[in-house]
């Protein structure tokens, strides 16, 4: 590198510009809003996984016994939402995100900084709405909110809760304007699409989803509220309205939004997986074809969750056909990730730790998406834990395993330090242990035919429920222990340089933790993405 | 049914299981093999298009015939033969209630019999609910304000799980229940146990007397309503020129909002009854046309002399 001489402690950069509590709640720097969001999501992580907790230890037992059952009912729509639209849709793009696009392009900030800080206010008022919907009683609809259950036999807050994503959902399309701006129109002199880091191009096409995406949502949502609040008949069979039509904009929305949850997460992985095998990604260009390809698709297939619903015969066979279509790109990028490790020169720190654990888990995951999307099969499985853990093997075992390793692997550029790699490691380890105790057995249990949602059950259905629960406990340890010993290195980790892990991309080619407007200069970019083999030998150019 | 479902998982299982197997080794070796040490670097690799348009065709073509699989199971699922038996079912915040064809009513339990077809046609009182049972891999969910239809043949006699799949508020995890499957001796027995009060279909009769209906749909040409003999499963032209197939949906949504699809020749004159009946006495009314014109192998109720009909293209009279 040749940005010379490294004074780290003393250098100004984001976090010593200012220490005053306006300098961090009115700061239009990304980073510095990525860190909003960083605390933000953490602390309604910890919220749901306390619901999921809770959940678990009632169905340590067929009876229902910890909780009432409205109880439970709270608990599981509540755990949905909070982690949904409170944790996993803005975790990777709104944290890791918002910190390294700019950088990562080379420049000074987003093209929108106030919008950015805009979009975080609206998940703050957003997540104010969601805790006082908690506070005052909560809400049992189901995250999904199915009508005429939501709009006229639920006696929960169901209106604000609605409101409360609404607002955050507003926050999801702000922060996707701004990342396709940003990436359209401020990328640095070289940086031509084909050289953008997979990380972008991920990010990219979830923010496509966003835009387009998320005021679907939001419409639905209002519907279900004015219904509530004026009584109207939109979902109302008796008055010629139809329930069926409310599952539609639901998923309409809520299934591309499951691409919002994994395609950050895939670009993670790209990253560190090129990084810790020291090699170009294999197959860059359908790497990020695949990317949009999967948001595309996914905008087509939304009524795969609906087979069962009483929707047309022949509308079904579409939808199964399209979702086959949407496998196809994710089975790809499984291939191009464990082709890249073919010859590299691989170490396994602890982000590449996460990486495998995201393949494996993605991929199983991925496969079982196949069983689903059968129409005989998801006939029987559906609304079983069967899909329970399905999706969690993506949202959990992908998403969340991809968002840990990113937060482990730039947390040198983030705090400027280096977490401690044994507890990493051990971490790692007991998540990945825990994950799979947790679900693995889920699949078993659903495909015995235990619904989901269910406060008791069948007593035949306990051992698997027992294992699960004791894999949650488990879960529950690994997931404290980044969140004690990140806490802890912030002060006494050892000190970073600007690129401990030798990494290719203009996010290390600046000091840790970056300056204000990350770049003394603007860098010009004359090289490919993942240029692991010149690596050393290229400086940034004037 | 269950069979067929089980080998497509099977299936699926296997195919998967060695796919993520292939996966899974090929990381573990390359892990393993290339490892970072002293005096092995990393080798350059762009990509190779061969192995891109490989992977992307091969698994193609195999999810293709997963599909057409899984395609043709759940064409068997939603296609009900002819002749079964059929059974009416209202689902309500928690319980299921269902109405045999010979006047028995059951809560909670479900008494068929073994070897035979059996056509559930459920609607909701209140919430979407799901009718799902485990053992015959079927899951339906049942609506409010419609029919929707399951059906199953179960093959061994026994208690199975009925459960509801489709999240309904407070005790959707007690709305569950037990279908009893017997043999068909022991379920003509079982029959003539319970003191039925006649036939659904004579149930129906009798709500369709008292409501006045037949004042206005006699059994000749001179009705100011259509000539309901005959009418179900006929293809219907309507006022407006569409067409539509009467089956158990538009005969319901004739009586509760009969004014929606008025019969070509007739002028909207009927009362509405959304909220005057109850779907109990809905089910019997449906019944009850039903019989005017019984299923091709007369399955329930009372058998009958007519030659079965099929669904010829042809309009009302």
């Amino acid at each position: 590198m040749a940005s010379a001489t490294i004074p780290t402690a003393e250098r100004e950069n984001y976090l010593n510009k200012g220490y005053g509590i306006k300098s961090w709640l009115l700061t239009t720097d990304h980073k510095r809003i990525a860190l909003l969001y960083l605390i933000t999501i953490t602390f309604f992580f910890f919220i749901g996984g306390f619901f999921a907790l809770l959940i678990r230890l009632e169905l340590l037992t067929p009876a229902g016994d910890l909780v009432q059952a409205d109880t439970y009912n709270k608990l599981f729509t509540m755990h949905g939402q909070v982690m949904v639209f409170f944790f996993l849709i803005p975790a990777v793009p709104a944290v890791l995100g918002n910190f390294l696009i700019p950088m990562m392009i080379g420049a000074k900030d987003l093209a929108f900084p106030r919008i950015n800080l805009l979009s975080w206010y609206l998940l703050v008022i957003g997540g104010v709405l969601m805790m006082y919907t908690i506070l005052t009683g909560g809400v049992d609809t189901g995250w999904t909110f199915y009508t005429p259950l939501s709009t006229q036999f639920s006696n929960t807050h169901v209106v604000t809760a609605a409101l409360a994503i609404f607002v955050a959902g507003f926050s999801s399309i702000l922060t996707g304007l701004n990342f396709i701006v940003t990436i359209h129109q401020m990328r640095a002199p070289g940086m031509t699409w084909s050289r953008l880091p997979l990380f972008v191009w991920a990010n990219y096409a979830t923010a496509i989803i966003q835009v387009l995406g998320t005021p679907v949502l939001a419409i639905s949502l209002m519907l279900v509220a004015l219904e509530r609040i004026f009584s109207l008949a939109i979902f109302d069979p008796q008055r010629g309205g139809d329930p069926l039509l409310f599952q539609h904009l639901f998923w309409f929305y809520s299934h591309p939004a499951v691409y919002i949850m994994i395609l950050p997460g895939m670009g993670v992985v790209s990253e560190i997986v090129t990084c810790f095998t020291r090699k170009r990604i294999f197959g860059y260009k359908f790497m990020a074809l695949a990317l949009i390809g999967i948001a595309v698709l996914g905008f087509l297939v939304w009524a795969h969750h609906m087979f069962v619903a009483g929707m047309s015969l022949y509308a079904a066979l579409v939808f199964s056909l399209l979702s086959y279509f949407v496998a196809v790109p994710s089975a790809i990028k499984v291939f191009n990730w464990t082709s890249t490790m073919y010859k590299g020169s691989i170490s396994y720190a602890t982000p590449m730790l996460y990486a495998f654990g995201f393949i494996g888990l993605f991929t199983m995951g991925g496969l079982t998406g196949l069983f689903v999307a059968a129409l005989g099969i998801d006939v029987h499985v559906t609304d079983t834990y069967f899909v329970v853990a399905h999706f969690h093997y993506i949202m959990v075992g992908g998403m969340v395993i991809a968002y840990l390793g990113g937060i482990h692997f730039w947390w040198p550029k983030i705090s400027g330090r280096m977490y401690p790699e044994g507890w990493g490691k051990l971490a790692a380890l007991i998540i990945f242990i825990g994950f799979n105790l947790t679900f693995f057995p889920q699949f078993v249990l659903g495909y015995l035919g235990m619904p989901r949602r269910y406060w008791q059950y069948s007593p035949e259905f306990q051992v698997l429920n027992v294992l699960s629960t004791a894999g949650a406990t488990i879960l529950a340890v690994g997931y404290l222990l980044p969140m004690v010993y990140l806490l802890w290195s912030m002060r006494y980790g050892k000190i970073a340089d600007e690129n401990p892990w030798n990494a290719a991309g203009l996010e290390w080619m600046t000091p840790s933790p970056p300056p204000t407007f990350n770049f003394d200069e603007t860098p010009m970019v004359t090289w490919e993405a993942y240029n692991y083999d010149e690596l050393k030998e290229v400086p940034v150019e004037r | 049914m269950a069979g067929n479902v089980d080998a497509l998982y099977i299936f699926l299982l296997i195919l998967c299981g060695s796919m993520a197997l292939a996966i899974f080794t090929m990381i573990t070796v390359f892990a393993i093999r290339y490892r970072r040490r002293k005096g092995h670097h990393a080798e350059q690799i762009e990509g190779s298009n061969a192995l891109e348009f490989t992977w992307t065709f091969i698994p193609l073509g195999l999810f293709l015939c997963i599909f057409l699989w899984g395609a043709v199971i759940y064409f068997k699922e939603r296609t009900p033969p002819q002749g079964s038996t059929e059974v009416y079912t209202v689902a309500k915040q928690w319980m299921w209630k269902f109405q045999h064809i010979e006047g028995h009513r059951e809560i909670n339990e479900l008494h068929v019999p073994a070897g035979r077809d059996v056509r559930m046609i459920m609607t909701s009182q209140d919430v979407i609910h799901s009718f799902y049972v485990p053992a015959f891999r079927i899951k339906q969910d049942v609506l409010p304000g419609r029919y929707t239809v399951a059906w199953f043949h179960a093959t061994k006699p026994g208690t199975y799980h009925l459960f509801c799949a489709e999240y309904c508020g407070t005790m959707h995890s007690g709305m569950i229940g037990d279908v009893v499957v017997m043999e068909p001796a022991q379920y003509q027995t079982w029959l003539s146990g319970g003191a039925a009060a006649g036939s659904l279909a004579n149930t129906g009769q009798g709500i369709f007397q008292s409501l006045g209906c037949s004042t206005c749909h006699r059994f000749d040409t001179q009705g100011r309503g259509p000539n309901l003999v005959g009418v179900f499963g006929k293809t219907v032209l309507l006022e407006d020129g569409r067409t539509v197939t009467a089956d158990e949906n538009y005969i319901r949504e004739s009586i509760l909002n009969p004014s929606a699809k008025v019969v070509s020749g007739f002028k909207p004159i009927m009362p509405v009854f959304q909220g005057l009946v109850s779907e109990e006495q809905l089910n019997a009314l449906v019944a009850y046309i039903k019989s005017l014109n019984p299923p091709p192998t007369g399955a329930a109720g009372t058998p009958n002399l007519k030659p079965p009909t099929g669904q010829p293209p042809e309009t009302n009279r």
